[in-house]
């Protein structure tokens, strides 16, 4: 059993599709901020087979977690204080979510034209899709 | 100040409304002569489309404007390297509506959002037509007097054909439609419009391969042109394009009340045997296509 030290004062991400953990790591801009994080890919679990797990020793202050939603909307964010788990939530998801999401439409306005600001919609809160607001292409989470 | 990007842009009641005046200019189109006197109407078209261009032109003159624009982005300062905003944005003060016309997806609506006129998408490659929906509302309507009701077959390329998801969407909002969906499998209807308006609005629908099978069904035959310019591989293309070709023989087994639809230009999907049959209203519909846009010119005018 692969054992990660229990952090103290931090959130742990949990749930989250196999193999998006690196992609929820750059969206946060963990690579830049200087906070402890472990990755745990892979992960069994008994809902989803496999998981993927990220630990951050943080405050809440220096993330931005409303965007978490959009990238996964089945993952949970566990928030830890003294070792132990406080409040589970589920992500938020914003009605429009702006500069974060990429277009990989390449009919799409936004392939050609650079300045654009890349824009998506919520268009199906069961599913969590989200739509390019030029060409309505389904962000692609894989 | 309204834009007309998506056929949903309209709600039911304001497409009534539209198709209501298209009905009454082809009643008394001198009546509506004059109507535009002194308005400009810019064609910004950033990818050739004969048709459509010469439609919306038609309508503008008919209705006593007068036209200016391009025809193709050679012509154009997008040559030049000029974006979309900053064309929308020069072009306002010459103009008092456009049309846009452009090959990348969301093209229009990037227009509107710094557009100080309105703005009509003429076609924004693979993903709406909206004029063209109003056109093939109108030809139902005027023709079968009803919208409501219907069974519609969607034959060819359901896949790239922006025509036929369009029309989908806008007959989707009316009661009692149901669609029978017929093309080879690689160019079945995307599943975002199966899961997202079908299946969400409890629309009855199917999916087949075999346009002989549906006709005895049909009220209206919707025939698509396989279009070479939405294929990335010339051997998809070669392989799928002569796969639908309504003829006599196939015409045989409809009903003598349907109608045959086609958004045009045809290259060989209806046998030229077919024109003369009175359930074939394709050039008809190319008509329509001119009084419809003559009534939305006016709504976005405000001069109704």
């Amino acid at each position: 059993m692969l054992n990660i030290g229990v952090i103290n004062q931090g959130i742990v991400i949990d749930h989250i599709q196999a193999g998006g953990a690196m992609k929820i790591y750059h969206y946060l801009d963990l690579e830049n901020k200087d906070v402890s994080v472990a990755i745990i890919k892979n992960a069994k679990s008994n809902k989803m087979g496999k998981k993927d797990i990220i630990k951050i020793e943080a405050t809440l202050e220096d993330l931005d977690l409303d965007i978490l939603g959009a990238l996964d909307h089945k993952l949970t964010i566990n928030i830890i204080e003294n070792g132990v788990i406080i409040e589970k939530r589920n992500p938020k998801l914003p009605e429009i979510v702006n500069n974060v999401l990429k277009c990989k439409n390449p009919r799409c306005i936004t392939s050609v034209e650079q300045g654009l600001p890349h824009s998506f919609k919520l268009t199906d809160r069961v599913n969590g899709v989200y739509r390019c607001v030029y060409c309505e292409q389904s962000f692609d989470r894989r | 100040m309204k834009h007309i990007i998506s056929p949903t842009d309209l709600t039911v009641s304001e497409l009534n409304e539209l198709l209501d005046l298209s009905e009454e200019i082809i009643a008394n189109p001198r009546k509506f002569s004059d109507v535009c006197r002194g308005k400009k109407l810019a064609t910004l078209f950033y990818e050739p489309s004969t048709r459509t261009r010469l439609s919306f032109e038609a309508a503008m003159l008919n209705l006593g404007g007068s036209v200016l624009g391009f025809s193709s982005a050679d012509s154009s300062s997008a040559a030049k390297g000029e974006s979309v905003a900053d064309t929308i944005r020069v072009v306002s003060s010459y103009a008092d509506i456009c049309a846009i016309r452009h090959p990348k997806e969301g093209a229009p609506y990037v227009a509107s959002l710094y557009s100080s006129i309105p703005v009509i998408n003429a076609g924004d490659g693979g993903h709406n037509h909206p004029t063209q929906t109003f056109t093939d509302l109108l030809t139902i309507k005027n023709l079968k007097g009803r919208l409501n009701n219907l069974c519609v077959g969607f034959c060819g390329d359901l896949k790239f054909g922006r025509t036929v998801h369009s029309l989908i969407n806008a007959l989707a909002r009316y009661e009692n439609i149901s669609f029978i969906l017929i093309s080879p499998e690689e160019l079945r209807v995307p599943e975002y419009i199966r899961k997202e308006v079908l299946e969400a609005n409890n629309i009855q629908f199917e999916e087949t391969t075999s346009l002989e099978n549906a006709m005895p069904k049909l009220d209206i035959l919707y025939m698509t042109r396989v279009q070479r310019e939405r294929f990335f591989n010339e051997e998809d293309y070669i392989r799928l394009k002569d796969i639908y070709i309504l003829d006599e023989k196939k015409m045989a087994a409809a009903r003598t009340d349907m109608l045959v639809l086609h958004p045009l230009p045809r290259v060989n999907e209806i046998a030229t045997e077919v024109d003369s049959d009175p359930r074939a209203v394709y050039f008809k519909q190319a008509q329509y296509g001119v009084y419809v846009r003559m009534a939305l010119i006016m709504k976005l005018l405000e001069i109704v």
